[in-house]
């Protein structure tokens, strides 16, 4: 029943793009496999958290650190599809620059057969100095063997 | 020019309070971008996350995205911080409620950092949010936040987050 990383890579990404929060904040997938996600957001007035300077929100920021994170998950060789948040912590570096897109890179490091570990870092458009940094656990969801089984 | 001796009609105090409220919460464009309204009794503030489709992260279970989650849960620790740290002034006359704006408002406070416990899974129903101001000094301060839904005391998220307070003049 093994999946090639190519399907998981896949079905990862039309999860991923249909979620309707992650589409509310308009963000994009831009690289997937391996238990590495990395997925970009757009900077946008309505983001905004600090009303004089732009700055974009760390609600938002934490958003998309769960999305990739939640994404790095799925996208691990011995998971399975679903995944839910069991903690998230994240680290505010630095304001985002007014303007500027922000990445986040997910990777899950670590995976047993309940729980999946998490590093996450995010940065706009200057790649050496991060905006934020996350480390999160995460649900691994089983299927139940029921097929084949008592009823 | 009040007088000392008369007590204010509960309209101007009522009105003087509403007023800071209303002016924080409009500054922050993501508050109305996430939905999330304030109910103030005297200083204690109720976070309301009104429910949209669009907060949804599963949508196959249907379950509201972590991400909507812990941003509602950092807007009500950011709001009940500044509420707090602007009450003496606006209360005191330091500081007009009536002409406070995006352009007068101090300098609010910045997370230094927040972790999310993500108790059960959030229903696609309206949620609720308090903070609690467990420390504060005059750089570094401590919240902690509980979020629930039908009951009150069945959280369904909480959290506990660092802030860097704005630097006060004088």
């Amino acid at each position: 029943m093994d999946q090639s990383s190519a399907d998981k890579a896949r079905i990862a990404r039309q999860f991923i793009e249909a979620i309707p929060f992650s589409r509310a904040l308009q963000m994009r997938l831009e690289e997937i496999g391996e238990g590495v996600a990395v997925i970009s957001m757009p900077w946008s007035e309505m983001i905004v958290g600090y009303p004089t300077l732009g700055v974009v929100h760390g609600g938002a920021v934490s958003a998309l650190m769960d999305t990739c994170g939640g994404a790095a998950v799925m996208s691990h060789p011995q998971a399975l599809a679903g995944t839910a948040t069991i903690d998230l912590r994240i680290d505010y570096m630095r304001a985002a620059t007014s303007g500027q897109r922000i990445t986040a890179r997910a990777e899950c490091y670590h995976l047993t057969r309940s729980v999946a570990f998490v590093r996450a870092e995010a940065w706009d458009e200057d790649r050496t100095r991060p905006v934020a940094a996350a480390t999160g656990a995460f649900t691994v969801e089983r299927i139940t063997p029921r097929d084949g089984g008592k009823s | 020019m009040r007088s000392p001796r008369l007590p204010e009609p509960v309209a101007l105090i009522k009105q003087r309070r509403d007023s800071t409220l209303a002016a924080l919460v409009g500054a922050v464009p993501y508050i109305g971008f996430l939905g999330v309204k304030f109910d103030r009794r005297g200083d204690e503030l109720t976070a309301v996350l009104g429910y949209d489709d669009k907060l949804i992260g599963n949508p196959l279970v249907p379950a509201l995205h972590g991400g909507a989650i812990a941003s509602f849960l950092e807007v009500t620790a950011i709001m009940e911080l500044s509420f707090n740290m602007l009450w003496d002034d606006v209360e005191q006359g330091r500081i007009d409620a009536e002409n406070l704006g995006p352009a007068t408002l101090p300098r609010l406070p910045k997370t230094i950092d927040f972790t999310v416990d993500y108790l059960r899974s959030g229903l696609p129903r309206d949620a609720y949010a308090r903070a609690r101001v467990n420390r504060q000094g005059r750089r570094y301060a401590s919240v902690h936040v509980e979020a629930w839904q039908d009951h009150r005391q069945k959280l369904f998220a909480q959290a506990t987050g660092h802030f860097l307070m704005p630097p006060r003049d004088g």
